[in-house]
């Protein structure tokens, strides 16, 4: 059922001189969909949004709009409306004059364009706000009249530039809600930018996580999560520990892994790397910190991990272990805080167990860098 | 004292603040408004030989003003033509060569301001540098370039596009060109400071809504711009208003330039008072004009010094 108009980039490369941008994408952002790119600052995340909007254009291959081809069509031709990082409100403009700014170029009348302004404002429900400065109002009030501005000018493809960014976290999040009912109440394509992954995941139909120019897997964000395609992808989408070995046998879509600190553990293949791991390749297993649970005795079997506790913190909605891990890197470990009591395993070694089907195995490769 | 001195007392000490406040206070009123004022007063004097000043016949008249009207006495015109001519001729002519200026300067200000890079100091740099010679040279300059055997002459002759050299000088384009050139430096950088604080994003929002780039100045570039180009167009004005090494080098024999006149009155005549009463004049027009135009375009006295 896609109503709105989809978004593809084909063979898409962005060059300038020396230095790769964007290598080689290849999406297809279904129509009426919020579609995200996340991925670490500098990834090429922008510079896509740009191509996109208009503002530059692909070395090699092409960006679809609705099946059309855009090589050629400046920003203010195609359908797209970009909402950017600054949000980039006209100071000097009252709050409705900035909204019904696309109305004047169509050559709409004052009134004509007034009422529109209302009715957008009442949408976002800043309705008594028209006549205000924009520095008059908040931040949150701004940003939603930069919606209203954008959606003004009744785009086929809405480009957000990680807009949320400058907003306070209780703010951020509570946007993050709003942005999603926005979009399915106009049913528009959203393509966002991001390098939260929270704003990713509770935001998106689909996500594409970039890497240095490169996308290395698209998906939902459960898929993107659970089923990482790339160690890149499982560190930098929300937390992970690592556990780097050799591949010591597979069979149908669980790998051994001989791990250098915790003898063999036993984990799934995701599904994008499937046959990919061979006996005695490197390869890396993710545990998130929410899938270990404290182990009644210590067995060790191969969902099990035994270290010495470094380090205990509580965060409210969780108790989180920190033990002694892999490269002078820390295994975390998150234990819900139902309310039970909590007692402090400082110094003591634990056994750590998981759930098989918890665990992800693919062959080794860079991570995020945090 | 108020607050804010005791605060700047606070800050900089007695001695300092005091130093840097008489230092103030000494420009503003012993340099600027001292000397203006005494002018002001000599401009209601009759011009009387010095033995004679502070004497009986050492009156406040309106004279001088009258003769700036009127002309002298006795005289069979019933205005004085020649003298109010050069002075709205002045006027006239300094409002067209500030609107040519801002012309010509907007877009050269809004493309420093929104480039970057090396490019800009080095263009920024040629745009000084010919300012380092001093004005009756660059004026002279000029002359050599719009003289009848000059080079521009010389050029349009040799190209055939004129049979006999036209005489720049006499149909004062020499002048505006010289009057122009003289103040494009205080058009550009007020305009360009402005410009360069002008939030990119605001452009390309303007773009990514469809406005085309006309629109874009009109109403996201001019109106962010405008206590740039007013301050820009006061000094412009105000400047070529009252210039006078330009016009005596480069008007024509048979034109004058108000402030010609100011100084014959000044120098030539020895006539201070109805120097005074010229300048005062030409002072209080350019002053009004300036005021009136800032009404128009809504502009405030704070935002010129910005």
């Amino acid at each position: 059922m896609s109503r709105g108009i989809g978004v593809e980039l084909k063979d898409m490369w962005i060059r300038f001189d020396d230095f790769v941008a964007v290598r080689n994408a290849n999406v297809a952002v279904e129509g009426g969909k919020f579609f995200s790119f996340l991925g670490p600052s500098g990834c090429g995340k922008t510079t896509i949004l740009r191509a996109v909007s208009g503002f530059l254009d692909p070395s090699e291959g092409d960006i679809l709009i609705g099946g059309n081809s855009m090589r050629g069509i400046g920003p203010n031709k195609r359908p797209t409306a970009l909402i950017f990082q600054n949000l980039a409100l006209f100071p000097l403009m009252k709050v409705w004059e900035n909204i019904a700014f696309s109305m004047e170029i169509t050559g709409a009348s004052a009134k004509a364009r007034r009422k529109r302004a209302d009715e957008l404002l009442d949408m976002i429900a800043l309705s008594d706000q028209g006549d205000k400065l924009p520095s008059e109002l908040s931040g949150g009030q701004r940003q939603r009249v930069a919606i209203a501005r954008a959606l003004c000018a009744e785009p086929d493809v809405l480009l957000l530039d990680e807009p949320l960014s400058a907003l306070d976290l209780k703010l951020r999040q509570h946007m993050r809600t709003e942005l999603r009912e926005i979009q399915q109440r106009v049913g528009i394509t959203f393509i966002y930018i991001t390098h939260d992954q929270g704003e990713a995941l509770t935001m998106s139909d689909h996500i594409a996580v970039m890497k240095a120019g490169v996308i290395d897997q698209i998906g939902t964000g459960k898929d993107v999560y659970n089923d990482p395609a790339t160690p890149f992808v499982a560190s930098f989408v929300g937390e992970n520990n690592v556990f780097r070995g050799k591949v010591k046998s597979v069979s149908g879509g669980e790998a051994l892994i001989a791990t250098n600190r915790s003898g063999d553990l036993v984990a799934r293949v995701s599904p994008s790397n499937q046959g990919l791991l061979k006996p005695g390749d490197d390869a890396m297993l993710f545990i998130r910190p929410e899938a270990f649970s404290l182990a009644e005795s210590q067995t060790g079997g191969n969902t099990q991990v035994t270290a010495r506790v470094t380090n205990e913190e509580f965060e409210g909605s969780a108790f989180n272990i920190f033990m002694e891990g892999d490269q002078g890197k820390q295994i975390k470990v998150a234990i819900p805080n139902l309310g039970q009591s909590f007692e402090s395993r400082q110094g003591r070694t634990i056994a750590l167990e998981y759930d098989m089907r918890n665990a992800v195995a693919m062959p080794a490769g860079p991570m995020a860098t945090e | 004292m108020p607050r804010f001195l005791t605060e700047f007392f606070k800050r900089n000490g007695i001695l300092m603040g005091g130093l840097m406040l008489g230092l103030v206070l000494f420009w503003t009123i012993g340099l600027i408004i001292l000397p203006q004022l005494s002018m002001l007063d000599f401009s209601f004097r009759p011009n009387l030989p010095p033995p004679e000043m502070g004497g009986p016949r050492d009156v406040y008249t309106l004279e001088n003003y009258r003769h700036l009207v009127f002309g002298p006495e006795g005289a069979s015109a019933a205005y004085n033509y020649i003298d109010l001519g050069v002075f709205f001729r002045t006027i006239v002519a300094a409002i067209c060569i500030t609107i040519f200026n801002l012309i010509l300067c907007y877009p050269i200000a809004y493309y420093l301001g929104q480039s970057r890079g090396n490019h800009v100091r080095i263009f920024a740099l040629m745009l000084i540098i010919p300012y380092w010679i001093n004005e009756i040279l660059r004026a002279f300059a000029l002359r050599i370039i719009f003289g009848q055997t000059g080079v521009l002459n010389t050029l349009l002759v040799g190209l055939g596009i004129f049979d006999t050299p036209y005489d720049f000088i006499r149909n004062d384009i020499a002048l505006y060109a010289g009057l122009g050139y003289a103040y494009i430096l205080l058009m550009i950088f007020p305009i360009y400071n402005v410009i360069e604080s002008l939030d990119r994003n605001q452009i390309e929002a303007a773009r990514d809504m469809g406005a085309s780039w006309l629109r874009i100045h009109r109403r996201v570039v001019i109106p962010y711009a405008k206590p740039g180009i007013s301050s820009g167009c006061t000094m412009v004005f105000m400047l070529s208003a009252g210039a006078l090494a330009a016009p005596q080098i480069l008007g024509g024999p048979s034109s004058l330039w108000f402030t010609q006149i100011i100084y014959q009155w000044f120098n030539d005549n020895s006539n201070w008072p109805q120097g005074a009463a010229y300048a005062v004049v030409l002072l209080v027009t350019c002053i009004v004009l300036v005021m009136a135009a800032m009404r128009l375009f809504k502009v405030n006295m704070g935002d010129i010094g910005k």
